[in-house]
């Protein structure tokens, strides 16, 4: 199968109902690591107000991708990327933007829940702060818990360090935290593959809640996981490829809402994926 | 059948100790001859203390810590106290702490968050390295050939200022390092997170890792007023000496007195009184060294608690 052929890509385009509109547009983004090519050819347009998971084999470039979205590749030193990714009328990587507006309205949730070191009410004020906000605090932070399923958990003790927190607690926090700042789209890198089962069932909860208000993207490992919480699906692949000298390059395969992924998915190698066969 | 089990049978006879087998013999040499040496080791450490203790401890009293040294020679039963040579330490040791710190936080800072592992910063590296091993006499000679000889401060030659310049010579290394190694602990998730909720790399370093490097830097930075606060060498050439009170804020322009080179003028004078007072300062001296380095170790201990 041909990878780089770009009329799949705009194929991929058309399965979107007419009624979402999107968030984030990807056209024809590749990545490279140094020489190294992450990922390549990526079309992808990523529907507002939806959940889209990302899902695919360990090296496929799902993370490079979802990092690419609020500049977060910046940090890897190295990394550089062509083809154009488009938020609301913006092409993130022109020169003129500035990355840290960007992170302002693209939050990102971590695989590892990385609290600050400070209470938990600081770890939520602290991004609305520096982002400039003035009205009341303490009805953002309660509000922010609220919507991140911690509030019954942790109200009568705001003033304790994040870090008494358990691990699935934590990840909540760092939702509430990203949260705060108000962001149009969050992204979630694995948020649970730190988690137990029942941590798991609850951030899955959130984001149920959350896709009310705010665009999803996030990467899972877990394909029941991307079929639970999912209303659409991005699956990746990796090929080794004649031209790369060594590794292999990701390249998304199929783009759909998640039932006709997992249910009627077009390419073999989708069907493959996620009935078992590899990955 | 039977062969076998009796053969099995000799071979663990033989897993009981036995003392005098060649390999539990030469163990035990080697335990013992590590543990001599460990022991001479510390032994300079443990007879200096008690030592400085014996000579210098007795001698404490309230005239002591609150009066004036008096010139050699004009009363051989009493040399007066050494109140000015505490104070006098104290001041250029601050001194040498404001100088040091800003500049060695802020080239800890860099070295972790901004440089990119280019040239640049690992000629700084180097650097820090050398000057940590520079010599102290040669950061004395340094200011007194760039700031006293040339009264280059306000005309004034020998002064407290000049002291706490080359003491800050000798901290800014370890103030360096320990900045640089600090922030190089807080995990990168932390930037991580900082920078995702919206934060620029100014405000994630201010109100994220320094925060949460706190206590190593502060631990270097008390190893390094440790280190600096009983140095000698670099003072002769630079604060000299005093016997009177640094009573006015312009006297940090003026000699100062200070408690080691109280002791190394004292020390070598043929009268009693004045080595008795060279032995009480020696002992107000490494207590008070004493007390940093284990407040530092504390510090160190919360640290690796915390994470």
């Amino acid at each position: 199968m041909n990878y780089t052929d770009k009329a799949k890509g705009i194929e991929n385009q058309i399965d979107i109902p007419n009624s979402d509109k999107v968030a984030i547009s990807m056209q024809n983004v590749s990545i490279k690591y140094n020489s190294q090519t992450a990922v390549k050819n990526v079309f992808c347009d990523i529907p507002k107000g939806k959940v889209t998971a990302l899902i695919g084999p360990s090296g496929c470039g799902k993370s490079t991708i979802l990092r690419a979205i609020n500049r977060m590749n910046d940090l890897i030193s190295g990394c550089s990327l062509t083809g154009k990714i488009l938020f609301d009328g913006y092409d993130l990587y022109n020169k003129q933007i500035d990355p840290v507006e960007v992170r302002r309205r693209i939050g990102m949730v971590f695989q590892q829940p990385n609290p600050f070191p400070k209470t938990i009410y600081e770890n939520i004020a602290f991004g609305a702060r520096i982002n400039g906000f003035t009205g009341n605090m303490d009805e953002l932070v309660a509000n922010s818990l609220k919507r991140a399923a911690l509030w019954g958990e942790c109200k009568d003790k705001l003033k304790e360090s994040g870090y008494s927190l358990s691990g699935g607690q934590q990840q909540r926090l760092c939702i509430a935290r990203t949260i705060a700042i108000e962001p149009e789209v969050i992204l979630m890198d694995e948020p649970c593959s730190a988690l137990d089962p029942i941590s798991t069932l609850k951030i899955e909860e959130t984001m149920h809640e959350l896709k009310k208000n705010y665009t999803l993207i996030i990467v899972t490992h877990n394909m029941q996981q991307a079929l639970r919480v999912s209303d659409y699906t991005a699956f990746f692949n990796a090929e080794k490829i004649d031209s790369s000298k060594s590794g292999k390059v990701g390249y998304l395969v199929e783009f759909n809402q998640t039932n006709k992924i997992f249910n009627s998915p077009k390419q073999k190698v989708t069907k493959d994926y996620i009935t078992g066969k590899f990955g | 059948m039977k062969n076998i089990s009796k053969k099995q049978k000799s071979k663990y006879e033989n897993l009981y100790y036995h003392p005098y087998k060649k390999n539990n013999i030469k163990d035990k040499l080697l335990t013992s001859i590590s543990i001599l040496f460990s022991t001479i080791a510390i032994l300079p450490l443990v007879l200096v203390l008690a030592y400085i203790l014996i000579k210098g401890g007795s001698l404490l009293s309230y005239d002591l810590l609150t009066n004036l040294p008096e010139p050699p020679g004009d009363d051989i039963i009493s040399a007066g106290g050494i109140g000015n040579a505490i104070i006098g330490t104290l001041i250029i040791t601050i001194i040498a702490t404001f100088i040091s710190v800003p500049i060695g936080i802020g080239g800890g800072i860099y070295l972790a968050e901004y440089s990119k592992g280019a040239l640049f910063s690992k000629f700084i590296r180097f650097g820090t390295n050398v000057l940590s091993g520079v010599p102290s006499i040669i950061a004395g000679v340094f200011i007194y050939g760039i700031i006293v000889y040339t009264k280059i401060i306000f005309g004034s030659n020998f002064s407290a200022i000049a002291g706490g310049m080359a003491l800050s010579i000798l901290m800014i290394p370890t103030v360096i390092k320990t900045t640089d190694e600090g922030l190089k602990l807080v995990s990168q998730e932390l930037r991580k997170g900082a920078l995702g909720v919206g934060a620029s790399k100014f405000v994630t370093i201010t109100q994220i890792t320094l925060p949460a490097a706190i206590n190593p830097i502060a631990t270097g930075i008390l190893l390094a007023i440790a280190r600096a606060a009983g140095e000698t060498a670099p003072l002769i050439f630079t604060a000299l000496f005093s016997f009177y009170w640094s009573s006015s804020p312009q006297s940090i322009l003026e000699p100062i007195a200070s408690l080691s080179v109280l002791i190394y003028n004292f020390a070598i004078e043929p009268y009693k009184a004045q080595n008795e007072l060279a032995w009480a300062a020696s002992f107000i001296l490494v207590l008070l060294l004493l007390f940093l380095n284990i407040l530092s170790k504390w510090l160190s201990k919360r640290t690796n608690l915390e994470t």
